[in-house]
């Protein structure tokens, strides 16, 4: 096939197969040299070694919560009050602003009733990060601002959270986020 | 090589782009239709090459700057976290190692091309010059970047050649505490390195477009040195002929390129890099990288004083005349014949020029005692006696062998049995 | 044809410059030892990776830091206690092959002879903690003043590069570890210090005043041994590791072997997929190279004629 491609004054044609072949070759190998660049910016291990966190609960008293460091955000841990979680289980379903249960540990069309938003009924684990515009809320200290709902209270535009993290008044438009967690032991959490 | 635009814009859009920027016109006639010299050799095919290490150069270097942090507490420990940690960070690393050195091996080659083949002779001046800057320039960057991952040798490195600008007279101490912005070399010094050491390579494209530009105006130089006469005879279209050749030219090169980044990523490194800078211990001895052993040389060789220099003012003044020296040289070769073919004598002088500079590159890396300084000595001598004084006396007393007439007719030539070939000459050594 | 043979000259002679470089100092050449990582297709041992993880932690460790290194480096791909899978008895929602979650380097981590300093907690003070996985593999000296302190004003270098910050690294860390040998008679060696052939040394400087001359110099006749002296004991002894593997012979050689392949994982632990990626690189390469020169034939055949 190649002499014939020939054309009268010797001048081969483009469109010989070997002409081809270099070209393609050429362009898998640039190809496949793009991948290395573009998966360098993806999270290193160092980074990945990072993205879960074991945490031990047991110094938390019941009613006191505190904030932990995971993937670069703060997460609250609170030890609730029977009170509290009297409370939270109480809370109607046609009070809350969100009804889905924003948990990653459980299906997307969850719905935001306690039981749907923690593992144990006296720890309420949240990402602490207000679904409106990224502030922190306040709450997780003693002495701060705990909102109109006895949760979490974002001083940045007035979003007032309930116990269970749940969005009931404000500009948020949705539920605290849940991380993804499980109980390794009685006072061990590993979140991520 | 100027000749009358070939770009014919096929579809509508292309018309529409040409007549408001003719970017692909310009593409077109520079890099398609380009009128090129039939009779290129394999030497000509490291202009390609080099184009490939730049760009290779500077997508890797934007790739690790991602990720180093240019802080002398940190710089060492970045770098490591690139080589361990983050995904193909040891590829990107070895690879822009790896790149300056096989880089500087190109471009020697490519300069002693130029040297051998009368490149920078008139009416290419101006392109051999803009050549002079990009090596210049690439020195710069290639020093800067060898310190930015602050181990022992990128430290004493960086104090070595800043202490060389002490010795200019008057301002030579001011001039290096400018460098260094404080009173050694310190955080400051490795930031600034790390600006300009990612500026620096975009400055080398800037003048790498001006190179091309001045190359395009009087086109290639040939191993004939002979110009173009007639550009059907003589030439062909720069694609597909040169754009296959120089393809095939730089995937060989990638063959010795990938041999030493995957087989041996360190070997043209120095072991003493990979322990940490320390400011209280200097190594037991300092090399540079192999690539600026030559200069190094030279700068040591000077060890006596010359009236009122010091044999340390006078080292540096000889390593950047040796560098200078290339600006000048197409005025100090007077000989009408460009290539070293038809120039017996030249070619002898120039081989032993090519000598003393793998000499002075061996001596750069060896201890300067005993003997070694007499032998970089002589060395050093003869790379300014080749330029100031054996090149412009051949241009008067040498007498050329025969040119061929055209391109065409040594393309030609070459193909017939010897004794058609036009004369008692032996065939040239090409 | 003269040109060219030059320019090939140069190229060969750009290879030879390094080795030029490397033989300069009066300590005895290295031992050359044959390793399972050497060569274009080496790998690492995985046994002996683990063993020489072993004599580090047990022997190396009271002295040396490894600060590059972190302890999930131990059960990333290619490291020591990598494993594809889980052993029987772990939850299906546990992966193994996730260094952070390899239960060997857990315990290691958690086993590990030092703390790892943390903090400051709530009242402001740093706490010791033990290591998680995550954590750079703590050194035995919180810094260099102390670890001066500790070893007679000698800093004990950290060991994570030093296969790649010697010479022929590898055959050096080994070749010191079982050269330790008498000081010859001409020699005075001071207490707390120790000769050693393969150490880069000067050792005019131990020599008995007997052979030196007035101004210092040494007397005609007499030869300086090679080597120097350091400040490391021998650190190893036949026995002073238990390995697990009985089959294993608990020599200094044996140990000295196994913590030199340890070392030079812990000084590049890509290199397995560098070589990988090298034959992939290569074997494409000069297919590339055919096709485009065949294509460069074809191309300019039509000139030609």
């Amino acid at each position: 096939m190649t002499t014939s491609d020939d054309t009268e004054d010797g001048e081969p044609t483009r469109r010989e197969f070997i002409h081809i072949m270099a070209g393609v070759t050429a362009a898998a190998g640039a190809g496949a040299t793009l991948w290395p660049l573009v998966d360098q910016m993806n999270p290193d291990a160092s980074v990945l070694a990072l993205s879960s966190k074991e945490v031990d609960v047991s110094a938390i008293a019941v009613g006191q919560a505190i904030k932990v460091m995971w993937q670069g955000k703060p997460v609250f841990i609170r030890h609730r009050t029977a009170e509290e979680i009297a409370e939270a289980e109480g809370t109607a379903l046609s009070a809350l602003k969100d009804p889905s249960a924003r948990n990653e540990n459980l299906a997307a069309d969850a719905d935001a009733e306690d039981a749907n938003r923690r593992v144990d009924p006296n720890w309420m684990i949240v990402v602490g990060v207000c679904t409106h515009l990224g502030c922190i809320p306040l709450g997780t200290s003693s002495g701060e601002n705990r909102g109109d709902y006895n949760g979490w209270f974002c001083p940045c535009h007035g979003s007032h959270y309930d116990i269970a993290g749940r969005i009931r008044r404000g500009p948020a438009p949705d539920n605290l986020d849940v991380p993804p967690y499980e109980f390794l032991s009685d006072t061990v959490v590993k979140i991520g | 090589m100027s000749h009358p635009s070939t770009y014919n814009p096929n579809s509508g859009l292309e018309k529409w782009l040409d007549a408001r920027l003719p970017i692909l016109r310009l593409a077109h006639d520079s890099f398609v239709d380009f009128p090129t010299p039939k009779n290129l050799n394999y030497w000509w095919t490291f202009g390609g090459i080099l184009t490939v290490c730049l760009v290779i150069q500077i997508i890797t270097g934007i790739v690790l700057a991602m990720h180093y942090t240019p802080h002398t507490s940190m710089a060492f420990d970045s770098v490591e976290h690139i080589m361990r940690d983050v995904n193909y960070g040891w590829l990107m690393r070895y690879v822009h190692a790896n790149g300056g050195s096989m880089f500087f091996l190109a471009v020697y080659i490519h300069m002693f091309r130029g040297l051998y083949y009368g490149s920078y002779k008139e009416p290419r001046e101006v392109l051999w010059m803009l050549g002079v800057v990009i090596f210049i320039l690439m020195m710069a960057t290639a020093f800067m970047g060898y310190v930015l991952p602050w181990g022992q040798m990128s430290y004493w490195a960086a104090t070595v050649i800043t202490n060389l600008f002490s010795a200019i007279p008057l301002i030579g101490d001011d001039i290096r505490t400018l460098f260094w912005g404080g009173f050694s070399v310190d955080n400051p010094t490795l930031n600034r390195f790390f600006s300009l050491h990612y500026l620096l390579p975009f400055a080398i494209f800037g003048v790498v477009m001006l190179h091309i530009w001045a190359l395009h105006v009087p086109g290639n130089n040939n191993p004939t040195g002979v110009e173009v006469k007639d550009v059907k005879k003589d030439t062909v279209p720069f694609h597909p002929y040169y754009t296959v050749k120089d393809g095939f030219g730089i995937a060989v090169f990638l063959v010795l390129f990938a041999a030493f980044v995957f087989f041996n990523p360190d070997g043209l490194g120095h072991p003493d890099n990979y322990i940490k800078a320390n400011p209280l211990s200097t190594p037991a001895s300092i090399v540079p990288e192999w690539y600026f052993m030559p200069f190094y040389a030279i700068l040591r060789a000077i060890t006596f004083d010359l009236g009122p220099i010091s044999s340390k003012l006078g080292g540096v003044i000889a390593m950047f005349s040796s560098l200078l020296i290339l600006f000048v040289l197409p005025w100090l070769d007077r000989s009408k014949v460009r290539s070293m073919r038809y120039r017996p004598a030249a070619r002898l002088w120039f081989v032993i020029f090519v000598v003393a500079c793998i000499a002075l590159g061996v001596l750069g890396g060896l201890p300067a005692e005993g003997r070694n300084v007499l032998y970089a000595q002589i060395a050093t001598a003869y790379y300014f006696g080749f330029f100031l004084i054996i090149l412009p006396l051949l241009g008067i007393m040498e007498t050329p062998k025969p040119l061929p007439r055209s391109i065409a007719d040594a393309v030609l030539n070459k193909h017939k049995p010897e004794a058609a070939s036009g004369g008692a000459q032996p065939a040239p050594a090409e | 044809m003269i040109a060219r043979t030059t320019i090939f000259a140069a190229l060969a002679s750009l290879a030879g410059m390094t080795a030029a470089i490397a033989s300069a100092g009066s300590a005895k050449e290295a031992e050359h030892h044959h390793w399972h990582f050497a060569g274009p297709f080496g790998t690492f041992d995985k046994d002996a990776l683990q063993r020489g993880y072993q004599v580090y932690e047990t022997v190396c460790a009271s002295c040396h830091g490894v600060e590059q290194l972190s302890f999930r480096n131990l059960g990333q791909k290619g490291g020591p206690f990598y494993l594809n899978t889980c052993p029987a008895g772990f939850a299906d929602n546990v992966d193994c092959s996730n260094p952070n979650e390899n239960p060997i380097v857990k315990a290691l981590a958690a086993q590990y002879r030092y703390q790892v300093l943390d903090g400051p907690d709530d009242s402001g003070d740093m706490v010791e903690r033990t290591p998680l996985a995550s954590d750079r593999i703590p050194g035995p000296y919180p810094n260099e003043v102390i670890a001066r302190l500790a070893n007679n004003n000698a800093l004990p270098p950290d060991l994570s590069l030093i296969t790649k910050a010697r010479h022929h690294g590898p055959d050096y860390v080994y070749s010191l570890l079982i050269g330790y040998a008498d000081a010859p008679a001409t020699v005075e060696i001071t207490p707390g210090q120790y000769y050693n052939p393969y150490f880069h040394g000067d050792m005019t400087q131990a020599l008995k005043p007997e052979f030196l001359d007035a101004e210092g110099h040494v007397v005609d006749g007499v030869v300086v041994p090679v080597g120097g002296v350091l400040a490391m004991a021998p650190p190893l002894v036949d026995g002073i590791v238990d390995y697990a593997d009985e089959a294993t012979p608990e020599t200094v050689e044996q140990y000295a072997a196994d913590v030199v392949e340890f070392l030079t994982w812990a000084s590049e632990p890509k290199m397995e997929a560098r070589k990988s990626m090298g034959v992939m690189s290569l074997i494409y390469l000069v297919i590339l190279c055919i096709i485009l020169y065949w294509s460069y034939r074809r191309v300019w055949a039509g000139l030609k004629k």
